[in-house]
């Protein structure tokens, strides 16, 4: 069998994603308030940011692949904002 | 080579095909982001409502599982992305070792998934079936486990499609490793590590909330 390694940006990926889980898990036992939610997303937004640049290969790819992979965080984003704005912002 | 005139006429090259097909799974998921992201708005709405009550429900959740559920989702999809790397008629056995690797450790989370119902259906947290709740929260609470019980079964629905691809990517790299079955590879990953993200941020709106009070 010929001889393949995990490539290293792989390895360091998935060493980050399993530190990453580990700070949410022990950020989230500890009253920070309304941030523990923020801290929360925020964390969950790194590591998707992580699997899919590397994972998913997009810190490869160019522009075009980069909007299509775009599209639907666009769409979401009018959904979240169009979607909570009267909850969010009424008195 | 066996993949001279290995692509359909609409395509000029084997890259343009493979390129096709990455766009073509990343419209895909565009689709698969927004119903999650629906999902996920009633969820917000929600908890906006009911903020005590959806910290009570998130620490009836189990967090051990939980947790052990998101390190094998991320390590699976750190397999699979090994297995494209190793896609190649020298490493071919790798490769399906890789894929077979990242297949067991998603039945292994789906097994967990049926151990947290089971237990949900025993701590009477099961909405329309069996619910009951401190009164006061009773009503956020049950909210809160309709989405639990509808985000979760429709990604571990996702999981199920996507270990039966790996499957059959498995046996298709095992016969032929040609660069078709790369590209088909290539989609399959994109899908799983999909699924992975949809996770994450399920365990941080699902888990997360109310541990620290």
């Amino acid at each position: 069998m010929t001889r393949w390694r995990p490539p290293l940006p792989l390895v360091a990926a998935w060493l980050v994603l399993l530190a990453l889980l580990a700070t949410t898990v022990t950020l989230a036992y500890r009253p920070l308030g309304s941030f523990n939610v923020v801290v929360a997303l925020a964390i969950g937004t790194l590591k998707a940011a992580t699997v899919a640049a590397v994972f998913m290969e997009l810190r490869h790819r160019g522009p075009r692949t980069l909007l299509f992979a775009g599209a639907g965080l666009f769409w979401l984003g009018i959904l979240l904002w169009l979607g909570t704005m009267d909850f969010l912002t009424r008195t | 080579m066996p993949d001279v005139e290995a692509f359909a006429p609409q395509y000029a090259s084997i890259r343009h095909r493979d390129e096709t097909a990455e766009l073509g799974m990343w419209v895909f998921i565009a689709t698969e982001v927004l119903l999650f992201g629906g999902l996920m708005l009633g969820y917000i709405v929600y908890r906006h409502a009911y903020p005590t009550a959806f910290a009570a429900a998130g620490r009836h959740t189990d967090i051990v599982i939980g947790t052990a559920n998101t390190a094998i989702l991320l390590t699976s999809s750190f397999l699979v992305a090994c297995a494209v790397d190793a896609f190649a008629a020298e490493t071919r056995k790798i490769c399906i070792t890789l894929l077979s690797g990242a297949i067991l450790l998603g039945l292994i989370f789906i097994v967990l998934k049926g151990i947290e119902y089971s237990d949900e259906y025993r701590e009477h947290l099961v909405p329309g079936i069996n619910f009951s709740f401190e009164p006061a929260n009773a009503d956020g609470a049950q909210l809160f486990f309709v989405f639990y019980f509808v985000a979760t079964s429709v990604h571990a629905v996702h999981m199920l499609v996507g270990i039966g691809l790996l499957a059959v990517l498995a046996r298709l790299t095992y016969r032929s490793p040609d660069s078709r079955h790369r590209a088909a590879l290539h989609s399959a990953a994109l899908y799983w590590h999909f699924v992975d993200v949809v996770w994450i941020f399920l365990f941080a709106l699902i888990y997360l909330p109310g541990r620290s009070t």
